[in-house]
């Protein structure tokens, strides 16, 4: 096995050409825990540590770039009034020790199903982009493009994840996550919400509940459809339960699930209705007073 | 391959070092510092948390090679210059905190890490920077306790100086 320290980017990308089959790694939460248990043995190790632009981020306008390695604790100091949702999932990783090393680049390129960013990026809208770089130039990948299958993603082999682009939250966002206790758990399922009300959209995310993250899109056009037609952006009015009981339906309807170790397909679907419904109160209630307060 | 860092303010050197060996590995096996437990060796219990660069991380999901040039701080490191307990060690015994004591290298530096950080944490505080710290002795009510003596004493210390 090699181990490569590339100091730059530049040597970063040229040494994943070269190794195509190199893993990286960076925090390592989820790399060495294959190492340690002979998961996998690749046939290098690349080391991203010492690429200090990776852990930075910077607001352009309207979008935070997130380095790939910005670690989660990082995020819910510094990032959690322009991607609350995406602070909210982060708080959800493990433990303290684990924040302080694990990071978004590492949930995308691992593209575990149960990965706690995934549904926070999901429901970040649209123009949520996943910059991949190699020696043949940089690509914005589309967050709804970047999943294909269980663990498997849509870079190729010779792509890095640098950056993650992420709109700034021009509304509530919110994220919700089952687990056996509240720390230290993989999710046995999840979903993040969030309000965009500049764009009049809304936006989902599933977690742990299907073969790879998606989104709830029938929830999300049934949501827009009714706000728009009642006015509901302008007013701020309640949503009333049976729209926000069909809502939870419609996530969980989105969902595929299986039965395994951590919970039944059952238990998940059902509890992301619950999840759902919750979500979508908690961010409407913060909406409306913000209505009610600029009124 | 050779790592170089430095560990508790000391270089150090590993020789013959694996690729895909972790950091406690090489502090347990290869540099004589044994403080850190190796128990889960996937970041669940923390008994393996040591300082990398000012940071606590789990050094069993950190691989040797990324500590290269890096300061590593273990609980060897936490004893005062003379070789004495240090506040947060002297609050562990004092407290009762410690039973079979595999899981108090790692609290112990988590515990440092907290006061280090907020001097004065509430009980909530305390349960959140230790919820990645496994003790399957105690309850967890006299590390409750050795926190609090901890922070109390780190109060009383920076009031008398």
């Amino acid at each position: 096995m090699e181990f490569l320290r590339p100091a730059t980017w530049d040597e970063a990308l040229a040494a994943k050409a070269e190794y195509p089959t190199a893993l990286p790694i960076s925090g390592g939460t989820d790399v060495m825990v294959e190492m340690n248990f002979d998961v996998h043995r690749p046939s290098a190790i690349l080391d991203l540590n010492r690429i200090g632009d990776l852990a930075t981020w910077s607001i352009d306008g309207d979008v935070v770039r997130l380095g790939a390695a910005v670690p989660y604790s990082r995020i819910i100091d510094e990032l959690s009034e322009p991607l609350p949702g995406l602070a909210l999932a982060a708080h959800t990783v493990g433990s303290p020790q684990i924040r302080n090393r694990g990071s978004v680049g590492g949930n995308l390129g691992a593209a575990s199903p149960a990965g706690d960013s995934h549904p926070a990026l999901l429901a970040a809208g649209r123009d949520v982009f996943v910059e991949a770089a190699s020696v043949r130039g940089t690509r914005l990948i589309p967050i709804d493009d970047f999943y294909t299958g269980v663990k498997r993603n849509s870079l190729e082999a010779d792509e890095l994840i640098r950056a993650v682009h992420i709109p700034v939250a021009d509304g509530p966002q919110q994220f919700s996550k089952i687990g056996t206790r509240n720390a230290m758990v993989i999710a046995v399922c999840a979903f993040g919400f969030a309000l965009h009300p500049k764009s009049r959209t809304v936006g989902t995310g599933i977690g742990s509940a299907a073969p790879t993250p998606r989104r709830a899109v029938e929830a999300e056009e049934y949501l827009q459809g009714v706000l728009a037609e009642r006015g509901l952006w302008e007013s701020g009015d309640l949503l009333g339960s049976e729209v926000v009981q069909r809502f939870g339906e419609l996530v969980r309807a989105a969902a595929s699930p299986i039965d395994d170790v951590r919970g039944t397909a059952d238990y998940r679907k059902h509890a992301l209705a619950v999840m759902a419904r919750r979500t979508l109160t908690w961010t409407w209630n913060d909406y409306s007073k913000q209505i009610r307060s600029a009124a | 391959m050779r790592v170089t860092f430095t560990a508790n303010g000391k270089p150090v050197e590993a020789d013959d070092v694996w690729e895909g060996e972790s950091l406690l590995y090489v502090l347990r096996e290869r540099v004589g510092l044994p403080g850190s437990k190796n128990a889960c060796e996937q970041g669940e219990c923390g008994s393996c948390t040591v300082y990398l660069d000012g940071v606590p991380v789990c050094s069993c999901l950190v691989a040797a090679g990324q500590v290269q040039d890096r300061e590593v701080r273990t609980v060897e490191g936490l004893t005062e210059e003379d070789g004495e307990l240090g506040l947060v060690q002297q609050a562990f015994v004092d407290a009762g905190a410690v039973q079979c004591g595999f899981c108090t290298p790692g609290l112990l530096v988590q515990t440092d890490a907290l006061l280090a950080q907020d001097p004065q944490p509430s009980d909530t505080d305390i349960r959140e920077a230790l919820s990645g710290n496994l003790c399957r002795c105690t309850g967890y009510e006299k590390i409750m306790d050795a926190v609090r003596l901890a922070s109390a004493r780190t109060c009383a210390k920076a009031v008398s100086e």
